[in-house]
């Protein structure tokens, strides 16, 4: 298991929903997405397989490319290919912006 | 041709199988009346999964939603059968026990309020040992201070199915619910045929395992009240039929003479098989025994 976290700064526009989406399930995660308090977004991760750290970095790089929410985002993943991690992060902004 | 002509109904239902934990308990509440109690924002998750090397779930697979099921105050304690195959640890136990342990204090307080468990649970969770274990024994004696005010229904949807100790949850509640899906059972089809070898129990055999631990056979034996097909809206009007029933005159788990007698009359010098096992169990009636 490891612990991974990430900030991106730039995210900076003012969130007020809260989202929880998907499942601890094999190759599956949940995705916790709440306003976050001070400047910018922050992620952090736990995931059950290890070293794909980098892996990671590309998914939420590209993630706050085209999302600029500040957000405080927790996953706990049970191997999620980055495909689905995308896509269960899409579905947590869907939520919040609703 | 409408479209209700071309597809069957069955294609047109609402799944209740393929909602997750949550948002099952949710489609039983009656509209703008459910709100849920202890949830994954409140991150109370298993201190022990972590330091064994096993992800946490925020809500640590237990779903907690109290409001009204027919115009009645309900509990519905929903498990996730995705994380962990549902299985109990020390605080998804504890949720349920203490939503069991506030419904009862609300009950005996004037206002009735019956509860509801979504059990899609292997049983106690291996990582948490003795903590699941005694977590169960806390959850039934939870279910027999509530059922003396309220229902407890139990619905075993499917496709984990309900084994281990909480099967014994699903035998002291007042009414069983279950689909053709769905399985109940004490011990799972693998741990018999670990236990006891493969002449006993074919774990691979799927058909085997549904004549003995399918929703069927289960309700037809009157083991389980009622037999529902996977459809959210028949399974919650089921739901809402037994909440407004209130609890039974007399449990099926305290008819112990009734099912000892039951056990006796069995001739088991002989490979009995399913179907007969249901009209020797219930006096040649397959529809369902006696409560």
């Amino acid at each position: 298991m490891e612990q991974i976290e990430f900030d991106y700064p730039a995210a900076k526009r003012r969130i007020t929903k809260k989202a929880y989406v998907g499942v601890v399930g094999s190759g599956d995660m949940e995705v916790l997405m709440e306003p976050a308090g001070g400047d910018g977004a922050h992620v952090s991760i736990t995931t059950s397989v290890n070293g794909f750290q980098d892996s990671w970095k590309a998914v939420f790089d590209r993630f706050f490319s085209k999302f600029d929410g500040a957000v405080k985002i927790q996953i706990n993943d049970a191997g999620a290919t980055p495909g689905s991690v995308l896509l269960r992060l899409e579905q947590a902004v869907e939520v919040i912006e609703q | 041709m409408s479209t209700s002509e071309i597809f069957p109904a069955f294609v047109n239902r609402k799944s209740f199988i393929e909602l997750d934990g949550r948002a099952r308990a949710q489609s039983l509440f009656d509209e703008g009346t459910a709100k849920e109690l202890v949830g994954p924002f409140d991150r109370v998750e298993s201190p022990w999964l972590a330091i064994q090397g096993v992800t946490p779930q925020a809500d640590d697979g237990c779903i907690v939603i109290k409001g009204k099921i027919g115009g009645l105050s309900a509990v519905v304690v929903s498990l996730e059968g995705a994380f962990q195959g549902g299985s109990i640890g020390e605080v998804s136990g504890a949720k349920m026990t203490a939503a069991l342990d506030l419904a009862t204090k609300d009950s005996e307080a004037g206002k009735k309020t019956a509860a509801v468990l979504l059990l899609e649970t292997g049983g106690v969770r291996l990582q948490e040992a003795n903590l699941g274990l005694a977590a169960i024994a806390e959850v039934i004696s939870s279910i027999l201070a509530l059922r003396q005010h309220a229902p407890v229904i139990t619905v075993v949807a499917g496709t984990v199915g309900c084994f281990g100790g909480m099967s014994l949850a699903a035998g002291v509640s007042s009414y069983v619910v279950m689909t053709k899906e769905a399985r109940l059972g004490l011990n799972g089809p693998e741990v018999i045929e670990q236990e006891s070898g493969i002449d006993e129990f074919d774990a691979s055999d799927r058909a085997l395992i549904w004549a003995i631990h399918g929703g069927e056979q289960r309700v037809g034996m009157g083991e389980a009240d009622a037999l529902v097909e996977d459809d959210a809206d028949k399974i919650a009007s089921a739901i809402r039929g037994y909440v407004q029933a209130g609890p039974p005159s007399e449990h099926r788990s305290e008819q112990v003479k009734l099912y000892r007698d039951r056990i006796a009359a069995l001739d088991t010098s002989k490979q009995i098989d399913p179907i007969s096992l249901r009209q020797k169990w219930n006096g040649n009636d397959t529809t369902g025994g006696a409560r």
